[in-house]
């Protein structure tokens, strides 16, 4: 196995690109991470994306952002893994640079969410589900992590505005990335004002759909100083899953997946949670961010929303997290995020997150969720000094 | 979804089939052949009593687009007596009289009815016990 490193990032804002289609999307994030990387080829293109099929009628995206991005001819496949889609994604470039089949690799998550009807990209983000045991009874995946957060404040002794501090700490941290969708701060009585989507789950709590496309190149470590001035090494990559139905699950409120795929990623890096200085985490809900505090070993059990309350999870606390508006406020466009958070715990590593850095970090985790928490897919990335 | 779909999930739906694992006991919901407690393979069909309490639930303001003429609705996941979960939506009931560890039944209902021109797809529901 080879050390890789990260040697180039790209991103599109994220939003509602009316003017901007599905491929153009996936090339501009593409081109940027190029140029940051000062490459024009690769041995390799991976494409995170989970619904062009369903929200856009198109499939087969290795081969059309490998065209469209002037790189025809190159390996190139769509990676799927619902939500942790880009993840995956980068999961796979690692895997070919670190086993010496490719030595340039590039990674881009793309998703097009806003040319369809809300109550349809809803009904397709509920593809991450069980399709005959969750999505045919409807619940969709707000309803699930409703169901989530019911019986975890239940468990806990928590209220439903407990939560607000995510998603107020995720918005504060937004105002300072210009490609986040959001740049307005969330006030703690608009959030517990905000209208029910499956009650206990609000409005104000779910990271928005959004289009947007996110990439990175990979090169062994060794080239890496060539190609960029700061790289970053991926320190560790790791998958766990679990049974895809909620009510499959061991315990419906411990994310087996995630607890696997950290410490898997923990024991690869050689660090502990203590090591880690800020944590890229899955907030598509702030119960799901709970849970995954508490899966990854930054909180005991029902102690995640705790943590969040005390502001341990601020730019200064002691785990900040969504650092650059995670995915609630620089929004979820759902294959693409994977690679957004990639593409943020390299700019705080390399000391670029501007009015969000995190003082001296140097060591970085990103966790992708795929619905409601069947796939988990973590990274460790460090700073190379 | 598609006749076939639907017509080969019948004996979940309008029985709650599931299975039981003959070599550790464990009654199994969905049925997956293989038993997720000890990994034997498990085919001996079981039909569950259809009764179990509420692990959590809530009400669905924003549905997926072939459910939006039934909100708001109510789903929940229900601990079979058996032992194993299910999710289904909740049926005959009051939103402000469910809680956590109530009691519940399986019930057939209509799940959803795909446009005017599709089939109606008919399945379990859930509803407080002893009405």
């Amino acid at each position: 196995m080879r050390d890789v490193a990260i040697v180039g990032i790209g991103q599109t804002k994220v939003g509602e690109h009316w003017d901007i289609g599905l491929r153009h999307l996936a090339l501009e994030a593409l081109q940027g991470a190029m140029a940051d990387a000062g490459v024009e080829r690769v041995d390799a293109l991976y494409v995170g994306n989970m619904l062009s099929g369903a929200l856009v009628g198109q499939e087969h995206l290795g081969a059309l952002v490998a065209d469209f991005a002037g790189l025809r001819g190159v390996e190139a496949v769509k990676v799927e893994a619902a939500c942790a889609s880009g993840a995956a994604a980068l999961r796979l470039g690692y895997v070919a640079v670190a086993g010496g089949l490719s030595n340039v690799v590039a990674v881009v998550g793309v998703e097009k969410m806003t040319d369809a009807p809300g109550p349809e990209a809803t009904s397709a983000a509920a593809m991450a589900c069980d399709a005959d045991y969750e999505a045919a009874h409807g619940l969709s995946l707000a309803a699930l992590h409703a169901l989530l957060m019911q019986r975890y404040m239940r468990e806990y002794g928590y209220t439903k505005e407990n939560f607000a501090p995510f998603a107020i700490n995720a918005h504060a941290n937004a105002m300072n990335n210009p490609y986040a969708m959001f740049h307005l701060a969330l006030k703690e009585s608009t959030y517990n004002r905000a209208r029910m989507v499956a009650d206990p789950l609000n409005l104000m709590d779910g990271a928005p759909i959004a289009d947007g496309a996110a990439a990175v190149v990979l090169a062994p470590v060794e080239w890496a100083r060539q190609l960029n001035p700061a790289p970053v090494r991926v320190a560790a990559s790791a998958v766990g899953t679990d049974a895809v139905a909620v009510h499959d699950r061991r315990d419906p409120l411990l994310l087996d997946a995630a607890l696997l795929s950290s410490g898997r990623a923990y024991r690869q890096a050689g660090v502990a949670p203590d090591d880690i200085d800020f944590f890229e985490l899955h907030d598509a809900f702030g119960i799901m961010a709970a849970l995954s505090l508490e899966a990854t070993g930054f909180a005991e059990r029902g102690k995640g929303v705790r943590l969040a309350l005390d502001g341990e999870i601020a730019l200064r606390g002691r785990v900040p997290i969504s650092t650059l508006g995670g995915l609630k406020a620089r929004g979820h466009p759902v294959g693409a995020t994977g690679v957004y958070q990639a593409v943020e715990a390299v700019q705080q590593l390399r000391g670029q997150a501007g009015g969000s850095q995190v003082p001296n970090a140097r060591l970085g985790m990103t966790q992708s969720i795929g619905g409601s928490g069947a796939t988990a897919i973590t990274h460790i990335l460090e700073r190379i000094v | 979804m598609s006749v076939a779909r639907n017509w080969r999930l019948q004996q979940q739906r309008y029985r709650l089939t599931g299975e039981r694992c003959d070599t550790c006991g464990a009654a199994i919901f969905p049925p997956r052949d293989v038993c997720p407690e000890c990994e034997a393979p498990a085919k001996t069909p079981l039909v569950f009593s259809g009764r179990g309490e509420i692990y959590s639930y809530s009400t669905v303001y924003h549905p997926p687009a072939e459910f939006e003429t039934a909100a708001p609705y109510m789903v929940a996941l229900v601990r079979l007596e058996e032992g194993p979960m299910v999710a289904a939506q909740l049926t005959d009931v009051d939103k402000g009289s469910v809680s956590i560890g109530m009691p519940v039944e399986m019930v057939t209902r209509k799940i959803r009815a795909e446009g005017d021109e599709g089939i109606i797809a008919y399945g379990y529901k859930f509803r407080p016990a002893g009405i």
